[in-house]
């Protein structure tokens, strides 16, 4: 196949940015995107010109680390599947692809089609954890979990931190991703202890990174390759409400006190 | 080079608890005082970094990916191993531990084995209190399946996900330390090299990949969990990134690297579909619970599988290891997969493939509950290859997959340089020459969680360190010879490209050191992996600069170690004139064509010391002892 690709370039973190063109030619339509894009970095190599610059690691669809918006969608047009697996079969020759970068506040451009996504950890890092030390643990069948609570745990655990889902919003926000966190380990008896400061904190945390509002657009949803459900975002602004509804009865009785 | 493995002495149950109590402790409220660097975030690295944090050490971590949770663990699909006997089905530690050693074709050391069996039983403890959400029964405990090379079911796992599980468990362990300010976490930040100074690991050099700046960061200890380097055959399931220049940098700074030639090709790969290829993807083991392994009776049969009846089809693990068919080891599996394929029995388009098949198990378990417990990996595979398994049965072809070889460590995890601890893939220490499915997330789960943070600390205790930082001008030597490198390979301006290198490398290795092995392929195979590199470091060609983000040049660094640990592998599968479990020669089978081991000259690990560039590493020897399960043949019949 040959392929017209109209790639985001950008030196650095404050450069200006612009699309380059560039002609992919026999791709095979057994490659995954991103191999048709070494093959494009390979031939600019030969050249003697920059490779296009962009993330990529596990390319099984786990690691999170691919993240590109193709023609206007995350990850590309396949539900539930991230860049790293979607392949040239599903192109025509001689179509044309425009490449960019997520694009947020929250995620500014490191180089070409790479973003910053350290917001992310530090949001999991103010919150997004059961506090339980290594050794403390008690034997793990006296804990029994519901098969039901336990799978619908793991269906928002399964988040892989990507951002398409911010990617996607127009508001930029990160909503899905947190509810995803929240809803892991707050449907889970692990998770009881924490539940309304983990939940105060990684919303706070969110604000502060500069990710916008969840205003029901419903883009994440469908833009995330794990398919977590919207309804982790009610969840999370439900357990937000009592979360901040107990913190202020809890500061009305230590001024009590 | 003194190999000392410090394993205590009295009977294998005892032996950790006692030397757990014989080891120094540092007090609480000195462990502040030291520093400890983690290079790597995955099982290991995680959960080491994390544990340590929780004591008080002050923890300096590395990763080279965007987030710590982006390490190559993630991707681990089948399960965790752990003696639990949850099932009542006859697992014990001790079982575990037979299984292990067994499996691993006795080339392990018993008491390091014995101690992952051990821990074992905890880490499913840590990580269901961590929220790690297993699969549950309906009752609310948990649920285990059965895996190859074992016959009791004691894998426990997250659907297709239990590596990404395990790992956000660490990932989030970890941070919450850093959320506390006890670990400083550096990520898009690579190590190029290990600094020792007096003798002890003090420190490393690394990159930053975003600014492309050379640094040096000094502790009292270093700790080593960088994972294995299956990309050396540029085409594996490992990350595109996972490289081996951590522990090869190390080797050269005076750790011994011991079994390189122990590589795991594992049997239930996406088969190759062309030259495009960047990396291979796994379909975890757990499908051999279910999945039959089939090949048409008749070679070169082309029909399309629904299309061959019953009697047609060979179901070869079944016909040839009755008693655990198609649950046999890794090792197993892939040569019998290979040996159909060579005597022109494959299937698919290259026939470079076998068929894995699922319409017993529909018929069986109805499709419903074969989705249930498969589905994502159905839905990968059909994703990758355009076909629905559920309809046609899968193709599967063997591929690297896991490295058992790595750096040489005592009991302690501590390598031959004193400071320089090693943990999960990165080190040989458990696995022998094979490992059982499930073992690797168990493995580097009990070096981070509960072996490295007990011995680091007798280290700490026990050893003058003396006052370092990073102006000492062994740090500017490093950084100054790291940059140099860099330079040079950006100078060379060639006319190839790192990946065309790295496909060259990888496709000769694969050929000649791979599945099967035999001396007149090593010997050429080391002949022509310096004649390569010197190809490389005349013709590559390397873009951008060394000032900036640019991901040649860290492609272009890591193949360069590749090249020279090319050779180092090769001259390990040569100097190993037996087969013993991932490590095939053709010179050294039975009749039947199985792994003919040779205990007598051959019973001990190979640990090797690097002597210069272009010099040949010199030869020493850790002799195993056996004195719980005794070496016999391997039969799975």
């Amino acid at each position: 196949m040959r392929l017209t690709l109209k790639v985001w370039r950008q030196a650095g973190r404050s450069a200006r940015g612009g699309f380059q063109e560039v002609v992919a030619e026999g791709v095979s339509p057994d490659s995954s995107f991103l191999e048709m894009l070494d093959g494009v970095n390979e031939k600019l190599e030969a050249e003697g010109r920059e490779p296009i610059a962009f993330d990529h690691d596990c390319r099984e669809g786990i690691c999170g680390s691919c993240s590109l918006m193709i023609n206007g969608h995350p990850h590309g047009p396949d539900d539930g599947v991230t860049t790293c697996q979607l392949h040239m079969r599903r192109y025509r020759d001689g179509d044309t692809i425009v490449i960019e970068p997520w694009r947020a506040r929250a995620f500014p451009v490191i180089k070409d089609l790479i973003v910053d996504r350290s917001a992310f950890d530090r949001i999991i890092q103010v919150g997004g954890f059961v506090s339980v030390n290594t050794g403390s643990a008690q034997d793990a069948n006296n804990l029994p979990i519901g098969k039901e609570v336990a799978d619908l745990a793991m269906d928002t655990a399964a988040c892989i931190g990507c951002g398409a889902c911010v990617a996607a919003c127009p508001n930029a926000s990160a909503m899905l991703f947190v509810s995803a966190k929240a809803a892991h380990l707050g449907r889970l008896p692990q998770g009881q202890p924490e539940r309304h400061a983990r939940t105060r904190r990684m919303v706070a945390q969110m604000d502060t990174e500069g990710f916008g509002g969840c205003t029901n657009h419903g883009e994440c949803e469908a833009a995330c390759p794990k398919e977590i459900k919207m309804w982790n975002i009610s969840f999370l602004n439900r357990d937000f409400l009592q979360a901040s509804l107990s913190e202020r009865s809890a500061s009305q009785r230590a001024g009590d006190g | 080079m003194k190999l000392d493995a410090k394993i205590p002495g009295g009977p294998i149950e005892t032996k950790w608890d006692r030397h757990r109590f014989d080891m120094k402790l540092v007090n609480p409220a000195n462990k502040r005082k030291f520093s400890v660097i983690v290079v790597g975030t995955g099982l290991a690295g995680a959960s080491a970094a994390a544990s340590m944090a929780e004591l008080g050490y002050q923890v300096s971590a590395f990763c080279f990916q965007d987030s710590p949770r982006r390490a190559h663990s993630i991707a681990a699909q089948g399960g965790i191993n752990a003696a639990k006997n949850y099932q009542n089905d006859g697992d014990s530690i001790w079982r575990l531990f037979y299984d292990t050693v067994k499996g691993g074709d006795y080339r392990a050391r018993e008491a390091n084995v014995y101690r992952l069996a051990q821990s074992s039983v905890q880490i499913i403890d840590q990580c269901v209190a961590q929220g790690v959400p297993f699969a549950r029964e309906y009752g609310g405990l948990l649920a285990n399946r059965s895996f190859g090379g074992a016959q009791v079911s004691r894998t426990f796992y997250a659907r297709g996900q239990t590596g990404q599980q395990l790992l956000l468990g660490a990932y989030q362990a970890l941070a919450r330390q850093i959320g506390l300010g006890r670990v400083t976490m550096h990520p898009r930040t690579e190590m190029l090299d290990l600094v020792v100074i007096d003798g002890q690991a003090r420190g490393i050099v690394v990159r930053d990949l975003v600014s492309g700046e050379i640094r040096s960061h000094a502790a009292d200890v270093v700790v080593l969990a960088t994972g294995g380097y299956s990309n050396i055959f540029y085409l594996s399931t490992n990350a595109k990134g996972c490289n081996v220049t951590a522990i090869w940098r190390a080797h050269r700074r005076g750790a011994g690297f011991a079994n390189p030639c122990f590589t795991q090709i594992h049997p239930t790969c996406i088969p190759v579909a062309g030259e495009h290829q960047s990396k291979l993807t796994l379909m975890s083991e757990s499908l051999r619970n279910d999945g039959r392994i089939w090949v048409p009776k008749k070679a070169g049969d082309s029909r399309p599988a629904d299309q061959i009846p019953d009697a047609e089809r060979d179901y070869y693990l079944e016909r040839r290891y009755p008693a655990f068919g198609n649950l046999v080891p890794r090792d197993v599996a892939s040569r019998a997969a290979k040996e159909r394929c060579d005597s022109g029995f494959g299937v698919g388009p290259t026939k470079l493939g076998v068929f894995l098949d699922f319409r017993d198990a529909i018929k069986r378990l109805s499709e419903p509950v074969v989705a249930d417990r498969y589905g994502n990996l159905f839905q990968m595979y059909e994703q990758i290859t355009g076909e629905n398994p559920y309809k046609v049965p899968m193709r599967i072809f063997p591929a690297p997959h896991y490295t058992m070889g790595g750096l040489w460590v005592d009991y302690n995890l501590m390598s031959t340089i004193p400071g320089l601890h090693v943990l999960g893939e990165a080190n040989f220490s458990d696995h022998g020459a094979n490992r059982l499915g499930a073992s690797a997330l168990m493995q580097g789960l009990a070096d981070g969680y509960f072996v490295i943070p007990y011995t680091i600390g007798h280290y700490l205790a026990s050893t003058p360190i003396p006052k370092v930082d990073t102006g000492h001008a062994e740090f500017k030597r490093v950084e100054a010879e790291a940059n140099a490198r860099n330079r040079s390979l950006l100078a060379i301006k060639g006319k190839r490209t790192v990946d065309s290198f790295h496909r060259e490398l990888g496709r000769l290795m694969w050929d000649n050191v791979g599945m099967s092995r035999n001396r007149a392929d090593l010997e050429k195979t080391l002949a022509r992996v310096p004649e390569l590199r010197e190809e490389f470091w005349k013709n590559v060609a390397v873009e951008g600069s060394a000032d900036d983000l640019n991901q040649s040049l860290e492609k272009a660094g890591r193949v360069a170690d590749f090249f020279e640990f090319g050779e180092l592998i090769t001259r390990d599968a040569l100097e190993r004139a037996e087969s013993c479990g991932g490590h095939f020669r053709e010179e050294f089978q039975t009749e039947d064509g199985e792994a003919r081991r040779d205990d007598e000259n051959f019973c001990h690990s190979t640990v090797w010391e690097w002597q210069g560039p272009g010099k040949a590493p010199v030869q020493h020897r850790e002799p195993l002892s056996f004195e719980y399960v005794k070496p016999s043949q391997r039969s799975y019949k």
